[in-house]
């Protein structure tokens, strides 16, 4: 249990000849709620997407859990919410939950399921379909689906993006009960008053380099420019 | 396998509710065989080309099936949920491979009474070994179709690319479906001269059920 959940170390990923991300060091202890900062194009869900294993390195190495690359069993452990849903628009809000319950090998995926539309307020639309839910319904469908194995790692892209006040305090109390149960959390963020309410650490990239990895300040929360005036471009 | 039967039944599904590929595939081979049943002289023996025809209308209705397979898991983005998942790459492949297979069925066998009606033809003399002809021609079409959706499933000209690329490997494929249907249609059934098709047939499926299972994790992760 003493290793780290991610350890990342010398990463490069390039885009053709452009390097997307550049020598990137970052460490990531268990339990850990780290919130990855950075403005639009500075690598943030490329370094996401590598940690999920959904897109390949150029250099460098990845370790989940103490084991090299992106293994089955560290999938199994792990939680993704991407920029997209991952919901299947033509299958019930049930189904949905379901067939992710038995391709993460839940021991009842059908009770499983139903458990999680409960606790994401949508059990009333159980057998309606995906397609017919609003938007912050399909949010919340969502994060039941990413959550719905209990991962003990959480990767979430811009996670508060498009929620409403009430999805947003629903994300935040699942996030704050999965760490508690000691799992390690890592997300990028624009907002960073929702996101450190959460944080025990913060991470700053700018054009593909890791210019900072900290603990949470006071500082951050009160003025949202605090974080690129003393570290970013701005500095 | 309990993965791979998870993946088939969510495209069986999926498919069945909006039927946006089945209709389309069904409808297209409806039309072309009717349009060839005013063009081609059918009151000489149609059973000679039968075959021909016939695979060439399951070829070209199965390219719109085959274009949904990954095109499906792009909104939403669900393509990343399973990949990230720890559904093994082969699962999902051959999940999606089964359930072309039994989309493809279907439009064959709604086409195939058609085809009989209106060229006039008996394709139910040697029903098992139309049964086999035609599941391990499909399985074929299915292998290959299945895995180059894969490959081009983030192309901008996808529907474009997908029959560029599929029909050439397809080639020894239609050839020995072409062949055996019509022995089978005109009535003298698999002689030995016509086992080297069925060989033929046999170890393309499996050189490519094998080779696609192999590189289908490389393909899923850019």
């Amino acid at each position: 249990m003493s290793e780290a959940a991610l350890d990342v170390r010398a990463v490069w990923k390039y885009f053709g000849d452009f390097p997307a991300l550049r020598a990137v060091n970052l460490n990531v202890a268990r339990g850990e709620c780290l919130a990855m900062l950075g403005r639009n194009g500075a690598g943030k869900t490329t370094l996401l997407k590598i940690l999920a294993g959904l897109s390949d390195i150029s250099q460098g190495t990845v370790s989940v859990f103490g084991s090299q690359g992106n293994t089955t069993d560290a999938r199994r452990k792990t939680g993704v919410l991407g920029h997209g849903i991952g919901i299947y628009d033509e299958l019930t809000a049930r189904e949905n939950l379901e067939l992710f319950g038995k391709i993460y090998q839940l021991d009842r995926p059908a009770h499983a399921a139903m458990a999680w539309l409960e606790r994401v307020d949508l059990k009333h639309v159980a057998d309606a379909r995906a397609r017919e839910f609003s938007r912050g319904m399909r949010q919340r469908l969502a994060v039941a689906r990413a959550f719905i194995h209990e991962p003990l790692l959480l990767l979430l892209d811009e996670p508060f993006t498009a929620l409403d006040d009430r999805s947003i305090a629903l994300l935040q109390r699942l996030l704050a009960e999965r760490l508690a149960a000691g799992a390690t959390v890592v997300m990028s963020t624009h907002q960073l008053r929702e996101a450190m309410e959460l944080a025990t650490h913060w991470a700053l990239l700018v054009r593909g380099k890791l210019v900072h990895k900290g603990e949470r300040s006071p500082e951050i929360i009160s003025d949202p420019t605090w974080v690129y005036r003393n570290y970013g471009e701005d500095s | 396998m309990g993965h791979v039967f998870t993946i088939a039944w969510k495209d069986l599904r999926s498919e069945l509710r909006t039927k946006e590929s089945i209709n389309a595939a069904a409808a297209f081979s409806m039309v072309i065989l009717v349009l060839f049943s005013f063009v081609l002289d059918i009151s000489g023996d149609a059973r000679d080309f039968g075959g021909g025809l016939l695979w060439l209308v399951f070829a070209f209705a199965g390219a719109l099936v085959l274009n949904r397979s990954f095109a499906r898991e792009q909104s939403n983005d669900c393509l990343d949920a399973l990949v990230a998942s720890p559904l093994p790459g082969w699962a999902l492949f051959l999940g999606k491979a089964i359930a072309n297979f039994a989309l493809l069925g279907i439009v064959e066998l709604v086409a195939l009474p058609v085809f009989g009606i209106l060229f006039n033809a008996n394709w139910l003399r040697f029903p098992a070994w139309t049964l086999l002809t035609c599941a391990l021609a499909t399985w074929g079409m299915t292998v290959i179709g299945t895995m180059f959706s894969a490959l081009t499933v983030n192309l901008r000209l996808r529907e474009l690319m997908l029959p560029v690329l599929v029909y050439p490997m397809l080639i020894p494929v239609l050839m020995a479906a072409m062949q055996l249907t019509t022995a089978l249609l005109v009535g003298e059934g698999i002689t030995a001269e016509d086992w080297i098709w069925v060989k033929l047939l046999i170890g393309f499926d499996i050189i490519f059920t094998s080779l696609s299972l192999a590189l289908i994790d490389f393909i899923l992760v850019s």
